[in-house]
C-alpha cells in the first residue's frame, strides 16, 4: 500500500494520482468556507514540492487572515508587522541569499499600510517573490474597506457603498508595479474556476523560478473570493468576483523581462 | 567600526541627522567585509529589515534619531516579542516632533521604560566617551545574542558629533560567555528539522500570560547580572552628582571645581540605564546626604534616582531642555544643594 | 594644563579642519584632546564653530563657555563670540573679513589679514591655515613639526600636492606675529 497522507492509504492495484502536497500540513485551516486562501496555500505548496525547495524556502506572513500561514505550510516562517513583510523578507534574503524567500500578503496589508514597503522592495528588485491576495476588503478585521474595494461596494466602513468622492478609487497594484523597473515578473490571476486555478499555479511557479534564477523581484496578484466579507454564499462569491472584480482588475501578464 | 569588529554584517537605516556618519561609514566599509549596507525607504522599513536579518540569525543593527526612533517603535516592540538579538543606536536630538538638532537627553523615558506598546524591556547602555561607545557597541552585540533582546546604545547628540582619540581594540569585559547557538533562526529546514517560526503574535490561549512570565524571569536575570556603572571621587563624598552620557563629563569638571573649594562631592554614572543601578545608589544613602541629578532634559532619570534613594536623602535636579549644559550650571546646583543640607 | 579654543567662521572657511589639525597634533604629542563641532542646519551658510581642547589630563566637559582663546574668521563670528572669551584670553581675528576691532580691553587681540595674506600666496582658501599659524605662534599649544606631521596625516593622499602651500600659509601666519 502507498501512503498518501498519514490518514489515507491506497488499495493495492490503484495508483495515486492526486494527494496532499508534502509541504502542506495535514490540518484543518481556520479559513471560512469558500475562501480562496486554502486554494492558494495549496498551489504554493505544490510549487514548492515540484521545485523541490521545501528545505530551503522561508516564508513571511502578513497581518490579515493569512497571518497563521505557518500553521499550514511546513517551512521556516516569520510573521511580520502590518504591511512590513517585504522589508522583513529583504532582511532575510540579504542574510540568506541562497534561500527562496516569499511574502504572502493581502490587499489591506500590501496596498494600504504596506504600500511603501512593497514598492521599494520592487524598486530595489529584491530577489523575493510576493503572493498578493486581493479580495477587495479587510477580511480578518471584519470586512472593512480596503484600497482595492470597488466603487459602490458595501463594506462595514462603507455601509452605503464606496463613494469615490469620499474614499477615492480602487488601487490597481499590478498596473502600478508594472511601471517599476525592478520588477522582473508580474501577473494577475484568479482562483474562481479550475482553469484559472491551474493558470495561477503556473504563474506562481514561474515567479519562484525567476527568483531562483536570480533575476529579481516577482509578484503574482490573485483575485480571491471572500464570501464572509462580501456577505454571500461561496458560489455567489465566485460569480461576484467574475462580474465585478475582473472588469476592474484585468487578468494577465503585466511584465516579464524575459519576454523583452 | 566597532559594530563591524563585533561581527555585525547587516546594517539597515534611513538618513537622519545627527547620526548620518554611521550609515555613511557603513556604506563605505560593509562591502570590505562582505556585509550588507542597505538604505531603507523609511525607518519603518529599516527596523523591519533588521527584524528579518536577525530572524535569519545574523548580527544586525540600525541607527537613528528621535523622529526615526518613534517610527521604529513598532518594529522594536515586535523584536521584543519575537526575542530577536538586535543592536540599535539612538542618537538623541531636541524636542518632540521634528524638534531640533540640539544636543539633548530627552529619550530616557522612552528608551528605558518601553517606548512602544506591550510591556517589554530593552537593555539600554549609555557611553560618556567615544572610546566607551566603541567598547559598549561590541558588548551590545554580545548581550543581544546572550539574552535574545534588543540592546540600545543611547547616545547624546554631542557624543554623536565629537571626535576623540580611541584605541581600536577588541572589547573584553573580563568574562567570556558562551553564546547560545541560534537554533531558532530561519535558515530553511533543510528537511532536517521541524519548521522554525519567528512570530510577534501571542494569539494562542494563555500565550500572553506565559510570555510575560518568561520575560519577567529574563528581565530579572538582566537586572541581577548586567548592571553597569562608574564613579568618580565618591570615597569621601557627602554629595553625589548622578549623570549619564556626556553630561557626566560636564559634571566631572564641575566636581573638580567644587573639590578645589573643599566641597566633598563625587559622581555616580549609570552606564546601564536598564538595568538601572538602583542598589549601587541606595547603598550610599547612609553617607551621602544629597544627590544632584543632572540631565539635558527637564528631569527623567531623576525619577529612577528618587526610587533608589527612597526618601532617605535629599534629591535635587539641574537640567535644561536642550543644548549644552555648562559645568557652571552644575557647580551652582551643587552649591545650592550644599547650602540646603547645611541649613537643614 | 588644559588649553581650549573656539574657532568660528562661515561654513567653507575650513574652520572644522583647523580644529581637527589642532586636535590631531595634540593627540600626536600624547595629550588628551576633544573636537566638538556645531552641527545641523547651522553649518550651512551662517557661522559654524568648533571647540577644541588639548590637555595634559583626562578631559571632563568638552563644552567650554569661556575659553582662553578664540579664532574668528569673519565679522558675524566676532559679534557672536567676543563676549565669551575669558578675561586675559587671546582673540585672533581675520582682519581681512572684519570691519571692526573688539571693544573689550581685558583681552589680547591679534589681528591678522589672513585672507589677504593667503591671496598673496596664490590661494585665498588657505586663510584658515594662516590663522592657525598665528594661533600656534601665540600659544605654542603644539609644536610646528607636530602640526606638519598632522597635516600630512589628516590630508588625504589626493590632496598632498597642496601640502607645501599649506605649510607656507602656516609659516606666514606664525611670522606675522613678530614681523607684521
Amino acid at each position: 500500500m502507498v501512503e498518501v497522507s498519514n490518514k489515507m492509504t491506497v488499495m493495492p492495484g490503484l495508483r495515486k494520482i492526486y494527494g496532499r502536497p508534502q509541504s502542506l500540513k495535514d490540518v484543518r485551516t481556520h479559513y471560512c468556507p469558500g475562501c480562496g486562501h486554502g486554494i492558494i496555500h495549496r498551489l504554493l505548496c505544490e510549487v514548492i514540492d515540484e521545485l523541490d525547495i521545501q528545505g530551503r524556502t522561508i516564508g513571511v506572513s502578513p497581518v490579515g487572515c493569512s497571518v497563521f500561514a505557518f500553521d499550514y505550510i511546513n517551512i521556516d516562517f516569520a510573521d511580520s508587522l502590518h504591511g512590513r513583510a517585504p522589508a522583513v523578507a529583504t532582511g532575510i534574503k540579504r542574510s540568506q541569499p541562497d534561500k527562496i524567500v516569499f511574502t504572502y500578503q493581502g490587499d489591506g496589508d500590501l496596498a494600504a499600510i504596506g504600500l511603501a514597503e512593497i514598492v521599494h522592495a520592487a524598486v530595489r528588485s529584491e530577489k523575493i517573490t510576493t503572493i498578493f491576495v486581493n479580495n477587495a476588503n479587510y477580511g480578518m478585521t471584519g470586512g472593512q474597506m480596503a484600497p482595492t474595494t470597488l466603487i459602490g461596494q458595501k463594506t462595514t466602513t462603507t455601509p452605503f457603498g464606496r463613494d469615490h468622492r469620499e474614499c477615492g478609487y480602487p488601487l490597481r497594484i499590478a498596473e502600478l508595479l508594472a511601471t517599476v523597473e525592478g520588477v522582473v515578473y508580474l501577473c494577475r490571476e484568479a482562483v474562481d474556476t479550475s482553469a484559472r486555478v491551474i493558470q495561477a499555479k503556473k504563474s506562481i511557479k514561474t515567479a519562484f523560478e525567476r527568483q531562483m534564477a536570480g533575476d529579481g523581484f516577482s509578484l503574482v496578484e490573485i483575485l480571491s473570493p471572500c464570501p464572509s466579507g462580501w456577505g454571500m454564499p461561496p458560489i455567489k462569491a465566485r460569480e461576484w468576483l467574475r462580474e465585478n472584480m475582473m472588469p476592474q482588475y484585468k487578468l494577465g501578464k503585466f511584465k516579464d523581462t524575459r519576454e523583452g | 567600526m566597532a559594530a563591524i569588529m563585533a561581527g555585525c554584517r547587516k546594517y539597515f537605516a534611513y538618513p537622519i541627522t545627527p547620526q548620518n556618519e554611521i550609515p555613511e561609514y557603513m556604506a563605505a566599509h560593509m562591502p570590505e567585509v562582505g556585509g550588507v549596507f542597505l538604505q531603507a525607504e523609511s525607518e519603518l522599513a529599516a527596523i523591519n529589515m533588521v527584524y528579518g536579518a536577525a530572524a535569519a540569525g545574523e548580527r544586525a543593527m540600525t541607527s537613528t534619531s528621535g523622529p526615526g526612533y518613534s517610527l521604529m517603535l513598532e518594529g522594536i516592540s515586535g523584536i521584543a516579542r519575537a526575542e530577536l538579538p538586535v543592536v540599535l543606536v539612538l542618537v538623541m536630538r531636541g524636542g518632540p516632533g521634528i524638534g531640533s538638532l540640539e544636543n539633548a537627553q530627552l529619550d530616557y523615558f522612552s528608551a528605558t521604560k518601553g517606548g512602544g506598546h506591550g510591556g517589554y524591556r530593552n537593555i539600554v547602555l549609555a557611553a560618556s566617551s567615544v572610546q566607551e561607545l566603541f567598547d559598549l557597541t561590541q558588548l551590545a552585540f554580545e548581550l543581544a545574542d546572550y539574552y535574545r533582546v534588543l540592546v540600545m546604545l543611547l547616545v547624546d547628540g554631542i557624543l554623536g558629533q565629537i571626535m576623540e582619540p580611541i584605541e581600536i581594540m577588541p572589547f573584553s569585559n573580563g568574562k567570556t560567555r558562551s553564546l547560545p547557538a541560534k537554533t531558532w533562526a530561519l535558515t530553511g529546514t533543510g528537511r532536517q528539522r521541524p519548521q522554525n517560526i519567528i512570530s510577534t503574535m501571542l494569539m494562542r490561549e494563555d500565550e500572553t500570560y506565559q510570555w510575560h512570565q518568561r520575560m519577567a524571569v529574563k528581565y530579572q536575570k538582566i537586572q541581577a547580572e548586567e548592571v553597569r556603572y562608574d564613579s568618580y571621587c565618591l570615597e569621601d563624598a557627602r554629595i553625589a552628582v548622578v549623570a549619564y552620557g556626556m553630561t557626566s563629563r560636564v559634571a566631572e569638571t564641575a566636581i573638580d571645581e567644587c573639590r578645589e573649594q573643599g566641597l566633598p562631592v563625587g559622581l555616580i554614572r549609570p552606564i546601564s540605564l536598564f538595568p538601572f543601578p538602583y542598589q549601587f545608589i541606595s547603598q550610599y544613602t547612609h553617607r551621602i546626604e544629597g544627590f544632584l541629578v543632572t540631565e539635558v532634559s527637564m528631569g527623567q532619570m531623576v525619577e529612577d534616582v528618587r526610587l533608589a534613594v527612597n526618601g532617605r536623602s535629599e534629591v535635587s535636579f539641574v537640567g535644561r531642555g536642550g543644548g549644552l549644559l555648562s559645568h557652571q550650571e552644575i557647580t551652582r546646583g551643587i552649591r545650592e544643594l550644599w547650602l540646603k543640607l547645611a541649613t537643614k | 594644563m588644559q588649553r581650549e579654543v573656539i574657532i568660528a567662521g562661515f561654513g567653507g572657511q575650513g574652520v572644522l579642519l583647523i580644529g581637527q589639525l589642532i586636535a590631531y597634533s595634540g593627540m600626536l604629542e600624547g595629550k588628551a584632546v576633544t573636537w566638538l563641532p556645531s552641527y545641523g542646519p547651522e553649518i550651512r551658510g551662517g557661522t559654524c564653530h568648533v571647540i577644541v581642547i588639548v590637555s595634559d589630563r583626562r578631559i571632563g566637559s568638552p563644552y567650554v563657555t569661556q575659553p582662553a582663546a578664540i579664532i574668528v574668521m569673519n565679522r558675524p563670528s566676532l559679534d557672536k563670540f567676543e563676549d565669551r572669551l575669558n578675561s586675559g584670553g587671546i582673540l585672533l581675528i581675520n582682519s581681512s573679513l572684519t570691519d571692526r576691532l573688539p571693544e573689550r580691553k581685558d583681552i589680547r587681540v591679534i589681528a591678522i589679514p589672513a585672507t589677504d595674506l593667503a591671496h598673496k600666496l596664490g590661494n585665498s582658501r588657505v586663510a584658515n591655515l594662516v590663522m592657525l599659524g598665528g594661533y600656534l605662534g601665540a600659544t605654542e599649544v603644539v609644536g610646528l613639526p607636530t602640526m606638519l606631521q598632522a597635516l600630512q596625516e589628516v590630508f588625504p593622499e589626493d590632496k598632498h600636492h597642496l601640502l607645501p602651500l599649506n605649510k607656507k600659509a602656516l609659516e606666514v601666519g606664525m611670522s606675522y606675529l613678530t614681523e607684521p
